[in-house]
C-alpha cells in the first residue's frame, strides 16, 4: 500500500479512536450537572472518566501531530483556516482540563458549581464544534489555489453543517450516558438511562437530517464504502437504542460505539482520496498526494506509528481493566 | 499593530505562560517518584505523607501544563501556517512522536497513579509515577529535537519549495539538543528543588511538621545543588557551542558590536542600538575570550562584522536581534544561576552541620527564592529565541514570511486577548489552591488534612 493512503487511514484511525473515547467523556461531563443530584452523585459522574480523560484525550492531540507530519498542507489549511473554531475548542478545552483538577481540590459548593458547569460548557463546545468541522471538510470549503482557507468563521455554519454538529453532540451526550450506565450506581443508572433514551430521540433527529443532507450536498454516498457505513452507523445506532431500552446496556454502549466508529469511518471514506474539499475547484482539494509530506518521512513516521500505537492500545486498554469496576460511593477517596 | 508581530505577541505570552509549569513537571515528576520509592523501600509512613503532599502540588502544576501544551501543539498551524507548510515535513515528525512516546504514557499512568492507590501493588504504583516521570522529559526531548532544528538546521534539503527531511538520525542527534536537552532537564530538577526547599522552609520558619519537611529539605536541596551545579556547567559548554551554531546570539547577548580578541565580558552595558554601540559599558577584560575558548586570546565575532557576513550570504536586510533584552536576559539568567548556586551551597552545608533551622535568614532566603528558577527558565528562553531573530527556521525561513496569511488581526486580537485573560485567570486560581494546600498543611494536624466528608475529597 501506498504510504499516503496508509497514513490516510492512520490519520481516520486516530480520529476514530478520538471521537470514540472523547465521545463519551464528552457525554459524561455535559450531563454532570444534570444527573448528579448532590455533590456524591457528581463526584461519581467525574471518577467514571477521572482516570481515563486525559489519555483519551491525547488522541486528539495525536492526530493533530500526524496531520503536521503526515500532512503538513492540511494541517496549516486547517487550523489557519477553521480559526475561531479552533479557538473555541482551545479555550474549551483548556477549561475543561483544568475544571477536572481543580474541582475537587476546594470544597465551597459555589466553587464546585462553577467547576460543574465549566466542565460542561467545556465538553460541549468541542463535541458541537467538531462535529461542524467534519461536515464542512467533507462538503467543501473556500479554498483557494495556493491552499488557502479565503473564508471566514460564520461561513463554517450552515443547516447542513450544524446539523452535523448536532448529531455529534447528541450521540456523544447518548454515548456518554451510556458509558455511565455501566460506570456507575444505584438509582443514577436509572438516570443515565432516561437520559440516553432522550438525547437518543434528538440524536436521531438531526441524525436523519444530517444523513439527508449528507446525500443532497456531498458526493460521500459517490463512496460505495462510504454510504454503506453511514447507512450502517443509523442502523447501529437504532440497535443500541433498542438495547438500551431493554437494558442490555454493556450491547448498547458497544453499538453506540460502532455508530461513532462508522460514521467518522464513513465520512474518511467518503473524502479520500482528499483530506479537504475546495468549494471553488475541485483541483485546489487538498489530497493525500498534494498536501503530504515526503515519502522519507512517511517511512520514519509510519515505522514509529506501526509500532506504537498498538503498545498504546495494549496499555490505555489495561488502564480501562484496572479501573473496570462500577464507582463506588464507598470508595470514593481517589 | 500588523499581524505578525500580534501572532509573535501570542507565541511569545502563551509559551512563556506554558514553561512557566513545565520544569516543575519535568523535575518534581522525578523527585515525587523518588519520595514515593523511598517509601516503597523503607515503608515509613513519613515518605508516603510526603508522596502525597508534594503529588498533590505536582497536580496542580501538572494540570497547568498540560492544558497549555494544547495550545501549544495547534498554534503553530493557526498563526504559522506558512512555517507549517515550509517545515511540515521536519517539523511535525517530532511533534507526533512527542505525542505517540511521551503525553500517551504520561496521561495514562498520571492517571493509574492519581486513581490507582488502592488498585494497584505498591512498587506498581510507584512505577507509575516513575514512568510518569520519564515521559515527561521524553516530550522534553521531542520538543527540544523540533526546536533544535529551528536553531540549527540539519538532515535536511531544500526541495519542491519547502525543507525536506534527508535523515532522520541527524534531527534526533542534532548538536544542538545535545546540549539543549540536559540543560532543560537540569533546569527542571533545580526547579524542583528549589520550590521543594522553598515550601519546606515556609512550614521549617512556623515548626509545623519539621520532621517532615526537614527530610523534604533534604531531598529538594540534595537535588538542587547537584543540578544547578551541572546545569551551571552544561550552559557554559552550550554557550561555546552556540559561538560556533549561531554566532550572532552570542554576539548579541554580549553586546559586542565589534569583532575582539582578546574580547571582554560586558558585565553591565548602556546599549545604543540605533548607532550600533554601547554608550557605556562595565567589563572584564578577557574574560569572553576565557569562556568562549577556554584560552585569555580568542576572536569573538561581533554584531557588526556578523551582520555584513549574514547580508553577503541571505541577501539585503536585517540580521540584527534585539540586543538589549537579550542582553538583560542572559545577565539575569546567569545572575539567578548564581545566586542559586551560593543558595544551595549554604543550605546543604547548614543542613550537614544541622543548623539550617537556627538560622532563620537561609530558611527566609530559600522562601523567597521561589521565584528565581523561573526567572532563569524565562530569560534562557527569551535569550534563545529572542536571539534568532529574525530567523523562525536559522538562515531558512523568516518569521515575517512564517505567519498565516489568511488570519486577519481581529482574529489574531481576539484568541490573544482570550488566551491572556483565561491564562490570567487559571494562574490566580492555581496559586490559590497551592497556597491553601500548603496553609490547610500547615494548620492542620498531619500534613493530610482530615478529610471532613469521604465526598469532599478525591486527591486527599
Amino acid at each position: 500500500m501506498e504510504l499516503n493512503v496508509l497514513w490516510f487511514i492512520l490519520v481516520a484511525v486516530l480520529f476514530t479512536g478520538f471521537f470514540f473515547l472523547e465521545g463519551f467523556d464528552y457525554g459524561v461531563g455535559i450531563l454532570l450537572p444534570f444527573l448528579g443530584k448532590n455533590d456524591l452523585e457528581r463526584r461519581m459522574i467525574i471518577n467514571s472518566i477521572g482516570p481515563v480523560w486525559d489519555g483519551n484525550e491525547v488522541w486528539m492531540i495525536t492526530a493533530g501531530g500526524a496531520l503536521f507530519a503526515a500532512f503538513p498542507h492540511v494541517y496549516a489549511t486547517l487550523f489557519s483556516g477553521f480559526y475561531m473554531a479552533l479557538f473555541l475548542i482551545l479555550m474549551a478545552l483548556i477549561l475543561r482540563g483544568v475544571a477536572m483538577e481543580f474541582r475537587s481540590k476546594d470544597t465551597g459548593p459555589g466553587w464546585r458549581r462553577s467547576w460543574d458547569w465549566t466542565l460542561f460548557a467545556g465538553s460541549l463546545i468541542p463535541a458541537l464544534l467538531w462535529g461542524v468541522a467534519v461536515t464542512n471538510l467533507i462538503q467543501g470549503v473556500p479554498i483557494d489555489a495556493g491552499k488557502h482557507y479565503t473564508g471566514g468563521f460564520f461561513d463554517l455554519l450552515s443547516p447542513y453543517t450544524l446539523s452535523g454538529g448536532l448529531t455529534f453532540l447528541f450521540v456523544f451526550i447518548f454515548h456518554g450516558a451510556l458509558f455511565l450506565t455501566l460506570k456507575v450506581e444505584g438509582e443514577l443508572i436509572e438516570r443515565a438511562r432516561s437520559a440516553a433514551l432522550k438525547a437518543g430521540v434528538l440524536a436521531a433527529i438531526f441524525c436523519l437530517s444530517m444523513v439527508g443532507l449528507t446525500y443532497t450536498n456531498t458526493r460521500l454516498f459517490d463512496s460505495a464504502l462510504g454510504g454503506s457505513a453511514l447507512l450502517g452507523a443509523v442502523v447501529t445506532f437504532v440497535l443500541s437504542y433498542l438495547l438500551t431500552w431493554k437494558q442490555k446496556f454493556g450491547w448498547g454502549f458497544a453499538f453506540s460505539g460502532f455508530t461513532i466508529l462508522l460514521t467518522t469511518a464513513a465520512f474518511f471514506a467518503g473524502l479520500f482520496p482528499n483530506l479537504m474539499v475546495s468549494s471553488l475547484n475541485p483541483a485546489w482539494n487538498l489530497t493525500v498526494y498534494n498536501a503530504s509530506s515526503t515519502p522519507y518521512t512517511l517511512k520514519i513516521m509510519t515505522m514509529a506509528a506501526l509500532t506504537l500505537v498498538p503498545v498504546v492500545l495494549i496499555y490505555q486498554g489495561w488502564t480501562y481493566w484496572i479501573f473496570r469496576k462500577r464507582v463506588s460511593a464507598k470508595q470514593l477517596e481517589y | 499593530m500588523g499581524e505578525v508581530l500580534l501572532a509573535r505577541w501570542q507565541f511569545g505570552i502563551t509559551s512563556v505562560y506554558h514553561f512557566l509549569f513545565v520544569p516543575l513537571t519535568l523535575g518534581l515528576s522525578v523527585l515525587v517518584a523518588v519520595m514515593e520509592t523511598l517509601y516503597v523501600r523503607t515503608g515509613n509512613e513519613k515518605y508516603k505523607e510526603m508522596t502525597k503532599f508534594w503529588g498533590h502540588l505536582f497536580l496542580i502544576n501538572f494540570a497547568m501544563g498540560v492544558v497549555t501544551g494544547i495550545v501549544q501543539e495547534f498554534h503553530f498551524g493557526m498563526n504559522w501556517s506558512e512555517y507549517s507548510r515550509f517545515m511540515g515535513d521536519i517539523f511535525g515528525a517530532p511533534l507526533a512522536l512527542e505525542a505517540l512516546t511521551a503525553f500517551f504514557l504520561e496521561s495514562t499512568f498520571l492517571g493509574l497513579w492519581v486513581f490507582g492507590w488502592d488498585k494497584l501493588p505498591g512498587k506498581l504504583h510507584a512505577a507509575c509515577i516513575w514512568i510518569v516521570a520519564f515521559a515527561s522529559n521524553l516530550s522534553a526531548f521531542w520538543i527540544l529535537v523540533a526546536n533544535s532544528f529551528m536553531q540549527s538546521p540539519v538532515g535536511y534539503t531544500l526541495h519542491n519549495g519547502r525543507a525536506e527531511m534527508t535523515s532522520f538520525l541527524a534531527l534526533i542527534t542534532n548538536k544542538y539538543v545535545m546540549f539543549q536537552f540536559p540543560h532543560t532537564v537540569l533546569s527542571g530538577l533545580v526547579t524542583a528543588g528549589i520550590f521543594i526547599m522553598a515550601v519546606s522552609a515556609y512550614y521549617l520558619l512556623r515548626h509545623s511538621q519539621a520532621e517532615l519537611f526537614r527530610s523534604s529539605f533534604r531531598i529538594g536541596v540534595s537535588c538542587a545543588l547537584i543540578a544547578v551545579l551541572l546545569s551551571t556547567l552544561s550552559g557554559h559548554l552550550q554557550t561555546q557551542f552556540i559561538i560556533k551554531a549561531q554566532p550572532m546570539k552570542i554576539a548579541a547577548a554580549e553586546a559586542l558590536w565589534n569583532t575582539a580578541d582578546p574580547a571582554p565580558f560586558a558585565v553591565a552595558a548602556v546599549i545604543d542600538e540605533k548607532h550600533q554601540q554601547n554608550t557605556a559599558e562595565l567589563e572584564i577584560p578577557g574574560l569572553l575570550s576565557l569562556l568562549a575558548h577556554d584560552s585569555l586570546h580568542g576572536k569573538v565575532m561581533g554584531i557588526k562584522d556578523l551582520e555584513s557576513e549574514y547580508t553577503a550570504k541571505y541577501g539585503p536586510g536585517n540580521y540584527v536581534p534585539p540586543v538589549t533584552p537579550v542582553f538583560w536576559s542572559f545577565r539575569l539568567m546567569v545572575l539567578a544561576g548564581m545566586w542559586m548556586v551560593v543558595l544551595c551551597a549554604l543550605s546543604a552545608y547548614l543542613l550537614a552541620r544541622k543548623k539550617l533551622e537556627q538560622h532563620r535568614w537561609i530558611l527566609k532566603a530559600a522562601l523567597y527564592s521561589l521565584p528565581v528558577p523561573y526567572i532563569a527558565n524565562s530569560c534562557g528562553w527569551f535569550m534563545a529565541e529572542a536571539g534568532r531573530q529574525p530567523w523562525i527556521v536559522f538562515g531558512l525561513q523568516k518569521v515575517s514570511q512564517a505567519a498565516s496569511p489568511n488570519v486577519s488581526a481581529l482574529n489574531i486580537w481576539t484568541s490573544l486577548t482570550g488566551f491572556t485573560l483565561i491564562y490570567g485567570i487559571l494562574a490566580v486560581v492555581a496559586v490559590y489552591l497551592m497556597k491553601k494546600h500548603v496553609q490547610t498543611v500547615a494548620a492542620g494536624p498531619g500534613p493530610v488534612p482530615a478529610k471532613p466528608a469521604k465526598e469532599a475529597t478525591l486527591w486527599s
